[in-house]
């Protein structure tokens, strides 16, 4: 049994490898933290040095949720669904002081955070914040990814 | 034809309608009853006025007072390349005014904005419903007295902390 546990965790250390350098991300942009998602994500300073390079336009071949800009009320049903058409293991990313909280705004629209909508990894605040917050924010959650217990398809669940 | 000669010529066409004439920032400011809007501005819209398009309308509330939402209108026109903006406050109780759509197309939807923002009713608008708020969104968001930060959510939303 001993030596079963010492492969299991060595599974788990390579699972996590795995899903934290290879993030496919998807874009859900609403607003103008797009232009610095563009910024981050192309060549200068390029997210795909940390393996999540690769954009996907459907959710259900993403793994990371990236939600940038403000969410209405009127949208949140759609922000909603596209979270649950993507399959397990997911992670969000809340990018942007109006997804954190609401930001700026704080009146019958804006729906002042992502969180009370669907659950996130990691917040990145700023309006907007700079590349060097996302990739920060990015690298913290590869730091979350290789640490928390994985999930896959045998595993033993409790 | 001059600005003021014309702004004396549509004193003279409308009589009584117009209630008030003022510059602000070079532009003339017309003040108008209400009920003259759509032949005052269908007038407008002909020569030797020319105000060929309607760059925008939109509503204030001044919360208090018999007029108490006012509509302000923009028009440019484009041979004289002027501008001229026009008033009109409607009452509190059931602000109505006439519709422009058949004058000028792009009065739909910011027609049907103010009336989604303010609740202000347009008389022979031919789809006049809501435009930026959703389906069972209830009450006018601009109005001041609609509740400050009423949210109404879609979905069912983890309480504020």
């Amino acid at each position: 049994m001993s030596g079963l546990d010492f492969v299991t965790t060595r599974l788990e250390t390579a699972l996590g490898w795995g899903r934290k350098f290879s993030l496919f991300h998807y874009p859900f942009i609403t607003a103008c933290c797009g232009m610095e998602y563009m910024s981050a994500a192309c060549a200068h300073f390029d997210i795909d040095r940390f393996g999540a390079g690769l954009t996907r336009f459907s959710p259900r071949q993403a793994d990371l949720l990236l939600v940038v800009g403000t969410i209405t009320h009127k949208l949140a049903p759609v922000l909603r669904t596209v979270y649950d058409q993507m399959l397990e293991p997911k992670w969000v990313i809340a990018f942007g002081a109006c997804t954190v909280s609401g930001g700026i705004y704080q009146n019958y629209a804006v729906v002042q955070g992502i969180d009370r909508i669907i659950p996130v990894d990691v917040y990145i605040p700023g309006c907007p914040p700079r590349p060097e917050m996302v990739l920060d924010g990015l690298l913290k959650l590869q730091d979350k990814i290789q640490h928390q217990k994985q999930d896959w398809r045998w595993a033993r669940k409790p | 034809m001059g600005q003021e000669a014309l702004i004396d010529l549509l004193r003279e066409k409308l009589g009584a309608a117009v209630r008030d004439v003022s510059v602000s920032l070079g532009d003339d400011v017309v003040v108008l009853d209400p009920g003259s809007v759509r032949p005052a501005l269908a007038a407008l819209r002909e020569k030797p006025f020319d105000y060929a398009v309607l760059l925008d309308m939109t509503c204030v509330d001044y919360a208090a007072g018999e007029g108490r939402f006012e509509l302000v209108y923009h028009l440019y026109s484009l041979s004289r390349n002027v501008r001229l903006r026009l008033k009109a406050s409607v009452p509190a109780g059931d602000p109505a005014v006439a519709s422009l759509t058949g004058l000028w197309k792009n009065a739909d939807w910011l027609e049907r904005e103010i009336f989604d923002m303010f609740g202000v009713r347009f008389d022979g608008h031919p789809d006049l419903k809501r435009l930026l708020t959703y389906e069972g969104f209830e009450g006018h968001p601009l109005r001041k007295s609609y509740p400050w930060r009423l949210a109404q959510p879609r979905i069912p939303m983890k309480d504020d902390v």
